[in-house]
C-alpha cells in the first residue's frame, strides 16, 4: 500500500478504526482533539460509535461499560484530562477487561500547558489509579510506530484482558510523517472468544455467566483476583516487553529515551560519532513492562561507561534506569520539566561531560 | 542531504499549507520527511510555522532547533527566527509586508515580493505559493512536476478549482528567483 502524509492523531484514529475499533467515547482537549474529530467524521459511516462525552469521567465509564459488552474500544486525552479518568481505569483493571486509553501527553501539573511533554511517564507506568495493578504502556516515537502500536496495543488488551495504554508526547500527536497503514480488520464481538463478554448468554450457551465486578468484599477472594493478576504482570512481562537499541555495539556510554526525545537523542548521537564519542541508545518502546534487562545489559556491556537518561521530564524512567542499572555503572540525568525540549545540543554537551568526569 | 526549512507567517497565510506542500512532494519522490507545527494559541494574525524535514536518511529529529532555510512571510516572523539559520543558509523574505533587511551577512537572503506577484497573476491568496515557487527554484529538493501533483493532491477534488491559480503561483516564483 502507498504511503500516505499523516498527522499522528489523525493516524492514531485511523489506525484504531483499521484494528476493528468501533466505539470511541471522549472529550476534547489539547493536543489530542485531532483524535475525536476524525472518530466524528468517520465512525458514523462505518457502522461505528462516536460520542463526546460530558466529561473524561463519563468517557472512561462508557468504555468500561463497552468493554464489558466485549466491544473493541478506545478512548483518548491529554494530561489533565488522563489524571481525571485514572478511577475509572482502575476500576477497569479491577474487573479484568481490555480498552485502549491513549494519552497524548502535554505539560503539567495541573492544567500546565499545551506543549509536548513526558511527564506522565510515573501515572502510565506505576498506577495512576488506586491499587496493585499495572497498564501495558507503549510509548511510540514516530508516526508511523504510533499506527503499528494501535494494532499491538488492541489485541494485547484482548489477549490479557487488561486496559492498555498509548503514550505519544503533543510532538508524535501534532507532527505528519508518511504512513503505510494495514488492511482494515474485521473485528466482531465473539461470546465465545471474550467469555468476559456481558452479552449473548443464555443459560443454553454453556458458559458462566459474565459478571462485571470489581468488588471483592471477602479477603481471599480479593487475594484470589489480586494473585491472577500479578500471574498475568508476569507473563505480560515475559511477552510483551519491547525497545529499540541503535547503535549500541562498541558503545562507550548509552542514552535512555523514548518517544520523540529518543530521535533526538539519535541526531545527537549521529553527529558525536563524528567527534568520535561512540553512544548507543536503547529506546523503551514499552514503558510498562520496562525493558530492565535490556537497560541492564547495555550498561553493563563491556567498554560502557556511564548511562545518560534523557526525559521530557523532571526524571521519571530515570527511576526505573537506575533501578535496572543497580549501582554498576554511573546514570546521569538530562531532562526537563514543562515542556522545553531537550536540545541535540545539549544532550551532546551531558556526554561530553561524562566523558570529561571519568578522563 | 537533509534539508530543514522553517515557514514562519501570519496565521491564514498559508504557511503550514505550503509546508505541506513540500513535505507531501517530498514522500511522493521517496524521501524522508517530517512536519511539525507550531500549535501555540495561534489565530488568524496571530504567528504561525511549521517545520519541514526533508531527507534522503530516515529523519532522527523532527524538531528544528537550526533551519537550512527559512521562509519568512511577514516581520515578526524573520526577526524571530533568522537567526536560528545555519551560516551559509538561505533566507527567504516576503518583501512585499517585511519592510527591513535580514540582519545575516553570512546567509544567501532573497528578497521576493510574493504578495504582490499573487495579486498580479490574480491569485492573492497564493502567496504562500509564489514563496514556495522561490524556495524550489533555489533548492530544488524535490522536481517542479512533483510539487506540483503534490498540491494538486492535497486540493482535491473539492478545491480542484484552486489547482490552475496555485501552479501560476508555483510558477511565478520560480521564475522569479532564476
Amino acid at each position: 500500500m502507498a504511503k500516505v502524509l499523516m498527522k499522528g492523531n489523525e493516524a492514531i484514529a485511523e489506525a484504531a478504526i483499521r484494528a476493528g475499533c468501533r466505539y470511541f467515547f471522549g472529550y476534547p482537549i489539547t493536543p489530542q482533539t485531532e483524535v475525536p474529530e476524525y472518530m466524528s467524521r468517520v465512525m458514523p459511516k462505518i457502522g461505528g460509535c462516536f460520542l463526546q462525552a460530558e466529561s473524561e469521567v463519563a468517557a472512561i465509564n462508557m468504555v468500561y461499560g463497552a468493554a464489558g459488552a466485549g466491544a473493541r474500544v478506545m478512548t483518548s486525552s491529554s494530561s489533565p484530562g488522563v489524571s481525571l479518568k485514572q478511577e475509572g481505569i482502575s476500576y477497569i483493571a479491577g474487573a479484568e477487561l481490555p480498552c485502549v486509553i491513549v494519552n497524548v501527553m502535554r505539560g503539567g501539573p495541573g492544567l500546565g500547558g499545551i506543549q509536548a511533554s513526558q511527564g506522565d511517564y510515573f501515572q502510565a507506568t506505576k498506577g495512576g489509579g488506586h491499587g496493585d495493578y499495572h497498564l501495558v504502556v507503549y510509548a511510540p516515537a514516530s508516526v508511523q510506530e504510533v499506527v503499528d502500536l494501535m494494532g499491538v496495543a488492541f489485541d494485547t488488551a484482548d489477549r490479557y484482558r487488561n486496559p492498555v495504554m498509548v503514550v505519544a508526547d503533543g510532538i508524535i500527536g501534532q507532527m505528519m510523517e508518511p504512513v503505510e497503514l494495514p488492511e482494515p480488520r474485521e473485528y466482531r464481538i465473539d461470546p465465545a472468544k471474550k467469555p468476559w463478554a456481558a452479552t449473548g448468554w443464555t443459560p443454553e450457551s454453556g458458559r458462566e455467566r459474565a459478571v462485571i465486578n470489581s468488588l471483592y468484599i471477602e479477603i481471599e477472594e480479593l487475594d484470589e483476583l489480586n494473585m491472577r493478576l500479578q500471574a498475568r504482570y508476569d507473563e505480560i512481562r515475559k511477552n510483551e516487553t519491547r525497545w529499540e537499541s541503535y547503535q549500541l555495539e562498541g558503545a562507550e556510554f548509552v542514552a535512555c529515551a523514548y518517544g520523540t526525545v529518543a530521535r533526538i537523542c539519535k541526531a545527537a548521537i549521529d553527529e558525536l560519532r563524528e567527534e568520535g564519542i561512540r553512544v548507543g541508545l536503547l529506546r523503551p518502546i514499552t514503558l510498562w513492562p520496562f525493558p530492565e534487562k535490556a537497560v541492564r545489559e547495555a550498561a553493563m556491556a563491556d567498554g560502557v561507561r556511564g548511562v545518560l537518561t534523557v526525559e521530557l521530564n523532571a526524571g521519571q524512567m530515570l527511576e526505573d534506569v537506575r533501578l535496572a542499572v543497580n549501582g554498576a555503572k554511573p546514570v546521569s540525568f538530562l531532562g526537563h520539566p514543562g515542556s522545553k525540549m531537550p536540545t541535540v545540543e545539549e544532550i551532546k554537551s551531558a556526554i561530553r561531560r561524562m566523558k570529561e568526569e571519568q578522563a | 542531504m537533509l534539508e530543514k526549512v522553517l515557514f514562519a507567517g501570519f496565521g491564514g497565510q498559508g504557511m503550514l499549507l505550503a509546508g505541506e506542500f513540500l513535505a507531501e512532494a517530498g514522500m511522493e519522490e521517496g524521501k524522508h520527511v517530517s512536519w511539525l507545527p507550531s500549535y501555540g494559541p495561534e489565530m488568524r494574525g496571530g504567528t504561525a510555522n511549521c517545520s519541514v524535514c526533508v531527507s534522503d536518511r530516515p529523519i532522527a529529529s523532527p524538531v528544528i532547533t537550526s533551519a537550512d532555510c527559512i521562509v519568512a512571510m511577514n516581520r515578526p516572523s524573520l526577526e524571530k527566527f533568522e537567526s536560528i539559520v545555519v551560516p551559509g543558509g538561505l533566507i527567504i523574505v516576503n518583501s512585499s509586508l517585511i519592510d527591513i533587511p535580514s540582519t545575516r551577512t553570512d546567509c544567501d537572503v532573497v528578497y521576493i515580493p510574493a504578495s504582490e506577484i499573487a495579486e498580479r497573476i490574480e491569485n492573492p491568496k497564493g502567496a504562500n505559493v509564489v514563496i514556495l515557487g522561490a524556495l524550489l527554484g533555489k533548492k530544488p529538493m524535490v522536481r517542479q512536476e512533483t510539487m506540483a501533483e503534490a498540491i494538486r493532491h492535497i486540493l482535491g477534488e473539492r478545491k480542484a478549482r484552486f489547482l490552475p491559480g496555485n501552479l501560476r503561483a508555483l510558477a511565478a516564483g520560480m521564475e522569479f528567483v532564476s
